[in-house]
């Protein structure tokens, strides 16, 4: 009785749930790791140019294994992801195909592309200093300067395990080699006012409850704080802080990307195209820009006001494909240092 | 059983003839298959790997996340079998002010995701939170330096969080037989002279033992399991571990090694569990018995309304906290709440939680039903295996899965291409199959643990009756113990029901291309670290929850009145 009960059920289930084909004509198929709401006004703005339609998956881990198992009949076209790690990732999965396109290259600069057309980087966020305008008079402080003992107590972070930040200490890693930054990660850690977890918007938080001086942060994130109009505690935070560019010893600042790639086993491969087209033109990059507060990585396009606000940004040209390589290598430090137990062990 | 059919009526004492049967044997067995899969699937990954991790693994990472990890269970087992028996104590043994509405409130927390009520937790307890603004302007405090306050960003926080969402488990198994099996025993002595108090630590807390060690032993599963809280709240856990060996050491094969070692704690708990249980197994001898209600000492003066806030508190802190939090998000959203995706993400939820709630429920009756009649360990012991799923992370659970799916898939395709000519594409992976199977196999535990209690009060020979008159044993157990067991089922299919419209890891992993459940439309709008955006959904979710846990607590209080 129970077994009929249960292949019941189950044939209810798939009758019912099966939520039909995403193969249809005029249909581009997207996994993605960045929020949909994030990445929809710049969808629409392409559905509305060419007619194509837009089916969204959001993922949060595992894009790479599904897509993998997946295989050849997997539905998906473009993948996008934010964080050089994931999209490097994803090559290395096998997930991804090259592309070598006139109009995708010539709007993206080469290092903020796949060397072999797998990836292309879209919008970019620099991974900067979040400073108490109360409590902080300097108004130039370098990577560097970060394990100064001048800090002691008074800096904020998210677990050093983040993509965000691993992407920094692996950027630290391919200026200054390993043993001096596992020195400077020390330093850092010591310096440390409470145990690193939250995301970067708490850390400005921190610092408007004055737990903290300084915090790391990406830029995005501030506009997203100061024109926060559900959250007026998020203004607060956002306008308690003054963005400082830290730099290496090249005068430049470390730049993460989001971007997109073309599935191996892309069924619709012409409208995937044609959204890695359309996400890498001025338009698509102007809303990025725009709606998230992101910098454009097409060469002369504007941030909005607000980032522009924040002072000038001079990124980081070290290729992102080459600080990749030192992720685990990174994710091993801080594990070594113990950077997440916070300052106190 | 066609065997079985005919056989002569026989006096109750004799013991009814030992049967094979086989094919409940086997169905049991291949059930058990079937649900193991994802921890083979993850068997084969860890076994791929080379270890090349360990060392490092060994020496940074693993006795620190042992540590945490032993600690958050051992304050979350302290914390949930205080609160979950004492409440229940205080329900059946004290009249108080809102004492009936307290009764059934004291489950609302079920209702809550543990991932949603640390970050309401977080917030309540910040710097800009009620709770320090009200502190500063008491003492005239300015800034965050100025005074200590405790940390929720801590081990023994993430313990306070997933204590006060927890404990309904063991209230709810302690509840029952608190009023189920004490009074008998607990009549005897009062009658004897002694007082409340004595009767509760002498009496009823060792009859009561199995059943807080069963709802204790579901509490550390889903601690253990759990990755939203700890993870928003700094605590690394192993399953923190886990993940983080996955995602940021770039190694799944090391970060399902660590998941299959963690399974064995996982036995630990379990054996523990089964050894409580079988050490002193009590039911009542008649089940009328079952239904009885012990008289309650009416608490007079103070002592009533501080007993009101007393077991107010955990509903205050479990329910009162996330509701308020995301109550006030919600509040500057209310477009939301209009919005169509909200509509279908509450559809394809209610629709995926109720299907895997019959789903689960049949399993568990079927497995258990096989286990009881097959009276053999092989079959025992594999029914029990088959609760481990629920141990493991969603997220690794999940993956585990979606290897096994996405195979079936593609060699089903390639099967149907080669001979019929016909693709079928992805079958299970492209529809929400894959959530049903992958919520069945997580919740089947909570399913089989509250049957399994009580099938345990049942008496042994109820249906041995039946049988004696000439009914299968299939057929006796439908007809005499299916109905004894009404309370229990409900319980199995409410749990199964709330777990799934609450799961988040697996559900965002295996779905489909357009379906969304409300907690994957949570964190569709707003990051995990930020959820405001998504507060509309995650009150819906609170609210779909409740109704069933609401459905539960009047049932089962009906259930009682009736026989007063």
């Amino acid at each position: 009785m129970d077994l009929k009960k249960n292949s019941v059920a189950a044939a209810i289930a798939l009758a019912t749930l099966y939520a039909g084909t995403a193969y249809a004509e005029g249909v581009v198929n997207i996994y993605t790791y960045r929020q949909p709401a994030l990445i929809q006004p710049v969808l629409d703005a392409f559905t509305a140019e060419t007619g194509i339609k837009t089916e969204v998956l959001f993922l949060d881990k595992g894009l790479e294994e599904r897509v993998q198992s997946e295989g050849t009949n997997s539905p998906v076209d473009v993948i996008m992801t934010v964080d050089i790690s994931r999209l490097t990732k994803a090559k290395e999965a096998g997930i991804t195909q090259p592309l070598n396109d006139e109009i995708i290259n010539a709007n993206i600069p080469a290092e903020y592309r796949d060397p072999d057309g797998n990836w292309f980087g879209l919008t970019s966020r620099a991974r900067v200093i979040y400073a108490s305008k109360e409590r902080v008079k300097d108004t130039a402080i370098t990577y560097a300067e970060l394990a100064d003992p001048k800090w002691k107590g008074k800096i904020c972070m998210r677990s050093g395990q983040h993509d965000y930040n691993l992407g920094l200490f692996s950027a630290a890693i391919a200026h200054w080699g390993p043993e001096k930054t596992e020195e400077w990660m020390k330093g850092l850690k010591a310096n440390l006012g409470r145990k690193p977890d939250g995301g970067d918007r708490p850390q400005a938080g921190a610092i408007f409850a004055g737990e903290c001086d300084i915090a790391l942060g990406y830029t995005y994130y501030v506009g997203l704080m100061m024109t926060n109009d559900k959250e007026p505690q998020e203004k607060e935070w956002g306008n308690a802080i003054n963005v400082i560019f830290p730099t290496f010893e090249n005068g430049k600042t470390h730049v993460n990307v989001s971007g997109a790639a073309l599935a191996k086993n892309a069924p619709n491969r012409d409208n995937a195209v044609k959204l890695l087209q359309f996400l890498a033109s001025d338009e698509a990059q102007k809303l990025y820009a725009e709606k998230n507060f992101e910098y454009p990585v097409e060469r002369g396009l504007e941030p909005s006001d607000v980032v522009k606000s924040f002072g000038t940004l001079n990124a980081d040209t070290l290729p992102l494909a080459d600080i990749a390589k030192f992720r685990k290598q990174a994710s091993e430090m801080v594990d070594r240092v113990g950077l997440d137990d916070g300052p106190s062990s | 059983m066609p065997a079985e059919a005919g056989l002569p009526a026989r006096g109750l004492a004799l013991p009814v003839r030992r049967a094979h049967h086989p094919w409940l044997r086997m169905g049991a067995l291949v059930v058990c298959a079937i649900v193991l899969l994802p921890v083979f699937s993850l068997a084969y990954v860890a076994l791929s790997g080379t270890g090349e991790d360990w060392p490092h693994l060994v020496r940074n990472v693993l006795p620190g996340a042992s540590v945490t990890t032993f600690g958050l269970l051992a304050m979350v087992a302290v914390g949930t079998t205080t609160i979950g028996v004492a409440s229940a104590w205080m329900m059946v043994a004290y009249e108080f002010p809102f004492r009936r509405t307290l009764s059934w409130a004291l489950v609302l927390p079920l209702a809550v995701p543990a991932y949603l009520a640390a970050y309401a937790f977080a917030e309540f307890f910040h710097f800009s939170g009620p709770v320090q603004t009200f502190y500063r302007s008491l003492f005239g405090f300015q800034s965050a330096r100025d005074y200590w306050f405790p940390d929720i960003r801590s081990t023994a926080g993430c313990a306070l969080v997933l204590s006060s969402v927890l404990y309904p488990y063991v209230y709810l198994t302690t509840r029952i037989v608190f009023l189920m099996q004490g009074r008998n025993i607990a009549d005897v002595a009062r009658t004897l002279g002694a007082r409340p108090g004595r009767v509760f630590w002498r009496v009823l807390l060792p009859v009561a033992r199995p059943a807080i060690v069963a709802g204790v032993a579901l509490v550390l599963m889903e601690t253990i399991n759990d990755i939203g809280a700890a993870e928003y709240l700094g605590v690394r856990t192993l399953t923190v571990a886990v993940y983080q060996t996955w995602l940021a050491r770039g190694s799944l094969e090391g970060g399902a090694q660590i998941a299959l070692i963690m399974l064995l704690l996982v036995f630990a708990i379990l054996g523990a569990e089964q050894w409580a249980r079988s050490n002193q197994r009590f039911h009542t001898g008649r089940a009328t018995h079952m239904k009885a209600h012990p008289p309650r000492v009416a608490l007079k003066g103070l002592r009533g309304p501080l007993a009101t806030l007393l077991v107010a508190l955990p509903v205050l802190l479990g329910f009162g906290i996330p509701v308020f939090v995301f109550g006030q998000y919600a509040m500057r959203r209310l477009d939301q709440f209009a919005s169509s995706e909200l509509a279908s993400a509450f559809f394809n939820t209610v629709m995926t939680a109720s299907i895997t709630a019959v789903l689960t429920v049949s399993l568990a009756l079927f497995l258990l039903n096989a286990a009881r009649l097959v009276r053999s360990t092989d079959v025992a012991v594999t029914v029990r295996l088959a609760s481990i799923g629920y141990a493991l992370p969603g997220g690794i659970l999940g993956l585990g899965l979606l290897f096994v799916l996405a195979r079936f898939d593609n060699t089903l395709d390639s099967f149907m291409r080669a001979y019929f000519d016909r693709s079928t594409g992805l079958l299970l992976m492209g529809s929400a199959a894959g959530i049903v199977i992958a919520c069945t196999i997580r919740f089947l535990a909570l399913a089989e643990g509250a049957i399994r209690s009580g099938l345990e009060k049942l008496p042994g020979r109820l249906d041995e009756a039946a049988r004696s008159l000439g009914r299968t044993p299939t057929q006796s157990a439908v007809s005499v113990l299916l109905p004894l067991l009404a309370p229990a089922i409900l319980t199995a299919a409410v749990l199964v029901f709330v777990d799934t419209a609450k799961e988040l890891s697996a559900t965002i992993l295996l779905r489909p291309f357009g379906f969304s459940t409300l907690a994957t439309h949570v964190y569709e709008n707003a990051s995990r670290s930020q959820p405001q955006d998504g507060a509309a959904a995650a009150l819906v979710i609170i609210a779909t929850a409740l109704v069933p846990v609401l459905v539960l607590s009047r049932a089962l209080a009906r259930d009682r009145e009736a026989t007063l």
